[in-house]
């Protein structure tokens, strides 16, 4: 549903059907609506047989990078002698995205479940949830929830009474983006400098501690009950376009749109009236210009290629974008594009962890010329400057980070040109915005 | 290692083959290549951040850091490519933005990798337009001094303290570009191996404040050597200006030191330069010492020689072949020889196995040991009346001329006149570790070869030139011209370096046989010239 608004016809609430539901938060109000009854049922069959029907489902990573949840969980090699790890990536810290949020607020059992049946499933007995730093909320619910759960037995040394230990550890980050990088995460979860490391090794051969680890989304572990209790068949059911994206997704959708909140719609669902119809579409008498679809470090769509997407994991790519992580910014004609991507690479600046050349000195460089450019105070060889650097920082670093600067900066170039040449040429920009602050 | 499997590749069009498990940049320094790098240092961990050494796997879809990439069967790599050199350019600049142009007045100059990587393939000019980041200098403390603009986050100081020292001091504090190397509260650089971060700093980030602004790079000679203050024997370079040690640096040897050496070493240099030197051959005519000719004061010694027993107080810094002649000497006049040698406390470099600084601090006790002197506190106990002394290199601190007088004569052969033999009656002036050539023997029993570094003070000879002359004056008839012959007597006439040459034990030294606790103490023979490079 489009928390904080009710549900729109055209959604498909799965994830998000109770959320605003007080009662769904308890133990017993989430068993009224039929929770822990996978986790029932997946304690019962045998680990390999869960991680066949979630590849059966298509279920893919909800975090960005949208690989195949049961193949992943499929590289947990049983019996190999050594503790497996369980990681479930809480650390949702990508401009624009909140959708892990609202799963925690609202449904903290759904992902509690989540992460006892994908722990099963690896063979892990220790699950962690590593909780972003700034959320004090989903922290309070999540841990009170974690407390019922221990106490109603549902997870612990005995899980459901079947003599299986399944333990589940929250750890609250302490705010740096960068912590959401999976290998960062997990340094960071070992009392470490959150810098990413070099893979490989993958976290499923040396994760946390240095044993075999999987990482998971919120919501990629929240949809795992779901497909128990329905089948993978109904999962790989809800699909509009291209069958290798299954299910639904939760979108947050901020900026200037008339019904910012959280969505969730089946795979495959027109962009153009996602935004138009089911968001309510721009603000009184004014254009929508631009959107980034998948939290901030995805290329930026124009309104053309936004209206012309298909929102899976390859529709977004088809029209020179990401799904991403779901956080879609959306800006109207307003807004300064120069600004706009402004703030962006500050972001990255900011939150780089230093470790590599390129990010550490190309994300604060890339800030410094594009704010230069904002402030009028641009050369058009600095646009050439900002895309020869771009270049550099584009696959060429341990993590991804700085592709992620450069991205938004680049993509926002090339489709925009001409907003980035008017500040140059020392024209005033339409933007009511670029007058305030 | 025979069950070690090896893997075949290609690197810039030339077959390598390796054992598994090895890096793409260490295959390449097999076949010559050079990959440039920074952050990387065989002695240390991999951190795969400065990305300097990105190459072209064919196949592989991005540029792989060939520092954290291991060789694969038949891969194909490139290293100097449009995309690699590409990339490489972009490091460079990346890491100029914020980098001061200093060079002028940096220690480094002359011998940066950030200047020598942007010389060979940097961009001629920067496109930054922006001021750059500024950082005061920080006294990390110790003999250590951070200049935080010059640093490029290479982490390799940060990782030595950790995973080497094991002294966990140094850190990467705050993040992105304002990151910089930050010390721990309460902690400093004062570990007794501290001093590596400076040699192992790429650029002039680190710098030994004994050695600012002391001199430029290439205004200094380098001498391959071997560090004198203690049993370890690490190799070294002596580091020369217009005649003076000015730095010594440690000198690459996988069997004795790595690519490391302590502070106590390294800054225990200022006696090697000593002005206040004995310079001429002195003999004692009419109650006074009085300089005279070479022969001369030769041939008084040998006949003060001819029929009396010497006894002998060497000094643990002289060479084999000075020890083995001093041996030499008192077998033939039927006497005995002594030395004593300082100690301190032991400390180990806990991440290298078998590298410390011992516990005796001077480097040839083992040699003493095996050409017969005798270790004792009290050098002058066995001394007879009647006897020659000969007090070869020996300051004898704490002993009074009361304590000489036993001796019927007193024959000097050191680098100054000792205040308790000012009635010595031959003095002659010898050249000290670093004015000639020769070899020590480590306490693992590994002989190595020192080279000379700078010129000797007035007329002062090698010891081994002066003992062989002596030798020649008494009736013996080998005669010697160069170390190296004084050497081949020795392994003749001594079982234990039966088996070695001066040539055979190149600039990283040999065993001796039998050597007792020489656990890893091997390895092949090297050319003169292979001990010379750093550890880049």
């Amino acid at each position: 549903m489009g928390y904080p608004h009710p549900s729109h016809a055209r959604e498909t609430p799965v994830l998000s059907r109770h959320f605003g539901e007080e009662e769904a938060r308890t133990l017993d109000g989430w068993k009224k609506r039929g929770g822990y009854q996978a986790l029932e049922k997946a304690l019962t069959m045998a680990p390999g047989d869960i991680v066949n029907i979630v590849k059966e489902s298509g279920l893919r990573g909800r975090g960005g990078a949208g690989f195949p949840t049961g193949m992943k969980w499929s590289f947990m090699k049983p019996g190999d002698g050594k503790p497996h790890y369980l990681c479930c990536n809480a650390d949702e810290s990508e401009p624009g995205t909140f959708k892990d949020r609202e799963v925690m607020r609202w449904t903290p059992h759904a992902l509690i479940e989540g992460c006892a049946i994908g722990s099963y499933a690896i063979g892990a007995e220790t699950c962690y949830i590593y909780i972003r730093g700034e959320f004090t909320e989903p922290l309070v619910v999540m841990e009170r929830a974690v407390r019922e759960a221990y106490d109603a037995g549902v997870i612990g040394p005995n899980a459901m009474g079947t003599g299986k230990r399944i333990d589940v550890h929250i750890h609250k980050g302490a705010g740096a983006y960068i912590c959401g990088e999976e290998t960062a995460l997990m340094e960071s979860l070992e009392g470490r400098r959150g810098n990413p490391r070099i893979k490989p090794p993958f976290p499923a051969v040396s994760g946390v501690f240095g044993q075999p680890t999987t990482i998971n989304n919120v919501e990629t572990l929240a949809a795992v009950p779901e497909i128990l209790m329905k089948g993978a068949d109904w999962y790989k059911g809800m699909c509009l376009s291209n069958p290798k994206s299954t299910g639904t997704k939760l979108y947050s959708v901020c900026g200037n749109i008339r019904r910012p909140g959280t969505y969730e719609v089946v795979m495959g669902f027109p962009f153009g009236e996602f935004l138009h119809d089911v968001c309510g579409g721009a603000i009184e008498r004014r254009k929508l210009k631009a959107v980034i679809p998948g939290g901030a470090s995805v290329p930026i769509q124009t309104m053309a290629e936004a209206e012309a997407t298909l929102m899976d994991y390859e529709g977004f790519v088809a029209q020179g974008s990401m799904l991403g992580s779901g956080g879609v910014i959306v800006i109207d004609e307003k807004q300064s594009m120069v600004r706009v991507i402004a703030r962006l690479a500050r972001f990255f600046a900011h939150e780089s962890c230093g470790q590599c050349t390129q990010c550490r000195e190309g994300t604060a460089w890339t800030t410094k010329i594009v704010e230069r450019i904002r402030d009028g105070q641009g050369t058009m060889e600095d646009l050439d400057t900002l895309l020869s650097i771009g270049e550099n920082m584009t696959g060429t670093t341990i993590c991804v980070l700085s592709d992620s600067c450069a991205v938004p900066v680049m993509s926002g170039i090339k489709k925009f040109r001409g907003e980035f040449e008017a500040l140059i040429h020392g024209k005033r920009v339409h933007s009511v915005m670029t007058q305030v602050a | 290692m025979a069950d070690v499997k090896m893997i075949n590749l290609t690197i810039e069009g030339r077959p390598v083959s390796v054992p598994e498990g090895t890096s793409i940049l260490e295959a390449a320094k097999r076949v010559g290549i050079l990959i440039p790098h920074y952050c990387y240092h065989p002695g240390l961990p991999i951190a795969g951040v400065c990305r300097m050494c990105l190459v072209e796997v064919e196949k592989a879809p991005k540029l792989a850091p060939s520092c954290a990439t291991t060789v694969a069967e038949g891969q194909i790599v490139h290293v100097h490519t449009d995309r690699t050199l590409e990339a490489r350019k972009g490091v460079l600049e990346f890491l100029l933005i914020n980098h001061p142009l200093d060079c002028p007045i940096c220690d480094q100059s002359g011998e940066c990798e950030l200047q020598d990587y942007t010389f060979q393939e940097g961009r001629a000019d920067s496109r930054y337009r922006d001021p750059k980041r500024f950082n005061p200098v920080e006294d990390f403390g110790g003999d250590v001094l951070y200049v935080p603009n010059r640093c490029i986050l290479c982490t390799r100081c940060v990782r030595f303290m950790d995973d080497v020292a094991h002294d966990t001091v140094l850190n990467v504090s705050e993040r992105g570009d304002r990151a910089l190397i930050g010390k721990f509260e309460g902690k400093d650089m004062t570990n007794a191996w501290a001093g590596n971060v400076v040699d192992l700093c790429p650029v002039g980030a680190l710098l030994s404040k004994d050695f600012l602004n002391k001199s430029r790079a290439w205004e200094l000679d380098r001498t391959a050597s071997i560090c004198p203050s203690c049993t370890q024997g690490c190799n070294v370079m002596l580091e020369t200006r217009e005649g003076t040690i000015t730095r010594i640096k440690p000198r690459t040897n996988e069997e004795v030191n790595k690519y490391f050496i302590c502070d106590y070493g390294r800054l225990n240099y200022r006696w090697i330069n000593r002005t206040d030197r004995a310079e001429q051959p002195q003999v004692r005519t009419d109650g006074a010492l009085r300089s005279i000719d070479w022969d001369v004061a030769i041939h008084a010694a040998a006949s003060l020689l001819k029929d009396s027993r010497a006894y002998v107080v060497a000094s643990p810094y002289l060479s084999n072949e000075t020890l083995f002649l001093l041996s030499k000497l008192m077998k033939r006049n039927g006497g005995a020889g002594a030395f004593r040698a300082a100690t301190g406390e032991e400390v180990p470099l806990p991440g290298v196995e078998d590298l410390a600084l011992r516990r005796d601090r001077a480097a040839n006790v083992r040699g003493a040991e095996l050409f017969g002197f005798t270790r004792t506190d009290r050098p002058l106990e066995r001394l007879n009346d009647g006897d020659v002394l000969i007090v070869a290199d020996d300051d004898l601190d704490g002993f009074s001329a009361d304590d000489v007088s036993r001796a019927s004569q007193v024959i000097i052969l050191g680098t100054t006149l000792p205040a308790p033999a000012k009635d010595a009656a031959v003095l002659l002036p010898i050249t000290n570790f670093a004015e000639e050539e020769g070899t020590f023997t480590n306490l693992r029993g590994r002989v190595q070869r020192f080279m000379q570094a700078k010129p000797a003070p007035g007329l002062a000879r090698p010891s081994w030139l002066v003992l062989g002359d002596l030798l020649g004056a008494l009736g013996e008839q080998d005669t010697f011209y160069l170390p190296g012959d004084v050497f081949a007597d020795i392994a003749k006439s001594h079982s234990a370096f039966s088996a070695l040459s001066y040539e055979k034990l190149g600039m990283r030294g040999l065993p001796v046989l039998n050597g007792d606790g020489g656990v890893k103490q091997s390895g092949a023979p090297e050319g003169l010239g292979a001990g010379a490079g750093g550890a880049r």
